[in-house]
């Protein structure tokens, strides 16, 4: 199984957060993403013509989209069942609708970060108040899990919409966004990173 | 504030040359004043929002600027010639507070353990053991030498736990190189460097560069080593109060361990540098 992965990116934290949680064994082959924009070369762009990472290769077949293969890792490789709940319907689905809220929460906190880090051409006031609307969505949900004792987003135990969510939200301050205003966020980021196995990545306050 | 005559006089790397490729104009910003990089034929020229057209130099991989008319001279680095080094150049960073402040960051040892941890430093080794600062006058240049840390993956190529020995050079207010001791081969050095674009004086963009001997890694591999390692830096500077550099003793206590730091804010005093720096008055 191979991970084609940047260091620096949100996206592909989420694949080597689930890989380390699983205990799968893996090589990473590193993408100069920036400076070199390697994921938009011609190369690249015959693995995954989204010239998008992470890209995971596994039994000859490549997987694209930072979810897509969360999905699948933990569909194939969790023998518990609970990072991806195939056997219930309606924590599956909770787990689902999440996965969409992380999409949006790349669209706007990563590329507020990618603006202010690596110098990214885009609208950063927009990127920045579009993440506070999605973080006042989630802390207030998170709020709400833990009043029915609740520690997870989808549930009493950690699925992929947690990995999904987390290093865009967690990392919000390097792109200028401050998590001060949401503490349910805060102790939901406190909670994940004492996981088993969990590794820090630059960027990440921990707020204790 | 105006730019002081030491900081107006220096050349300032404002970007890598592959970051010009397929571009015919591209905005930079140094020291709060806008420019333009045009790349008309193969050549780059830079001009000020006024149309007046300013000196260039491309070295050490990056294209240069200056505001000033007669720069000092960029200084040297002769290792750029030596064959069999590889240069990975990591691309521009944003960082909001003073470049001096991610230079003297940059000095500082007493941090590898608590922010590099387990790379550049561990916990139970977190002494930092006296060495020499000197002032070279003739350059006008600081160097810190017989720098001594253990560090249990120094570099991308180091295979376990290791005494490192270091140099750290400050040349110019804006840029420092450290010289570090190659974990693949003996008598020599490989270097990591800064070169700090200043935009504000409590904004700048870091490009850094390696230039080592290393036969075993890729580039992207080192490139990813290198980023890794300033985005752990980049959350610690964008924390300190205040974003501009405290140059006023009375603000933070100097130990032993920042040697090199108190000879860094002495040299920028001696030099009456004044951008970017914070007033001990409008911080408090």
């Amino acid at each position: 199984m191979k991970l084609f992965d940047y260091v620096l990116s949100g996206n592909c934290y989420k694949i080597r957060l689930l890989l380390d949680f699983l205990e799968l064994s893996h090589e990473k082959q590193a993408v100069d993403f920036f400076p070199g924009r390697e994921h938009k070369s011609d190369a690249f762009l015959q693995i995954n013509p989204l010239g998008q990472i992470p890209v995971l290769e596994d039994d000859g077949a490549y997987i694209r989209d930072a979810q897509a293969i969360l999905v699948y890792l933990a569909s194939r490789y969790d023998p518990t069942g609970t990072w991806w709940p195939i056997n219930d319907p309606s924590e599956l689905g909770r787990v689902a609708q999440w996965l969409a809220f992380a999409d949006s929460i790349t669209s706007t906190a990563s590329a507020a970060r990618l603006h202010d880090v690596l110098g990214y051409d885009l609208d950063v006031a927009q990127a920045r108040a579009g993440a506070h609307k999605l973080f006042r969505v989630l802390d207030d949900h998170l709020a709400n899990q833990e009043l029915q004792g609740f520690n997870w987003i989808a549930g009493s135990n950690p699925t992929v919409a947690d990995i999904a969510c987390f290093p865009y939200v967690a990392l919000a301050g390097d792109g200028g966004i401050e998590l001060f205003y949401y503490p349910a966020i805060q102790r939901w980021i406190r909670r994940f990173v004492k996981l088993p196995r969990f590794k820090l990545m630059p960027g990440i306050n921990i707020f204790d | 504030m105006t730019t002081d005559n030491f900081t107006q006089s220096q050349w300032y790397a404002i970007g890598r040359l592959p970051d010009f490729d397929g571009v015919a104009q591209k905005p930079v910003r140094l020291l709060s004043r806008d420019l333009t990089v045009s790349h008309e034929a193969g050549d780059l020229s830079v001009k000020d929002a006024e149309g007046h057209s300013l000196l260039t130099q491309v070295r050490y991989g990056h294209l240069w600027t200056s505001l000033s008319d007669r720069p000092r001279p960029l200084y040297d680095m002769p290792e750029f010639d030596e064959p069999g080094r590889r240069l990975v150049t990591a691309g521009g960073v944003g960082v909001r507070c003073s470049g001096l402040r991610c230079v003297e960051n940059f000095l500082d040892m007493a941090h590898f353990p608590f922010v590099h941890t387990d790379i550049l430093g561990v916990e139970e080794h977190s002494s930092v053991e006296s060495y020499d600062v000197n002032m070279d006058a003739e350059q006008d240049e600081i160097w810190a030498t017989k720098c001594k840390f253990f560090q249990p993956m120094a570099s991308a190529a180091a295979s376990g736990g290791q005494m490192t020995e270091y140099k750290y050079r400050v040349p110019h207010p804006y840029s420092t190189i450290l010289y570090k001791t190659c974990p693949i081969q003996e008598d020599v050095w490989d270097l990591v460097g800064l070169f700090i674009q200043p935009v504000e004086e409590d904004e700048c963009i870091v490009h850094s560069f390696i230039l080592v001997f290393d036969d075993e890694n890729t580039d992207t591999g080192l490139l990813h080593f290198q980023q890794n390692i300033f985005l752990q830096d980049r959350m610690i500077l964008e924390n300190q109060v205040p974003r501009k550099l405290p140059l006023d003793p009375r603000w933070e206590l100097p130990t032993r361990a920042d040697a090199s730091s108190i000879a860094y804010r002495r040299w920028l005093k001696a030099n009456e540098l004044q951008w970017g720096v914070a007033l001990f008055n409008e911080a408090a």
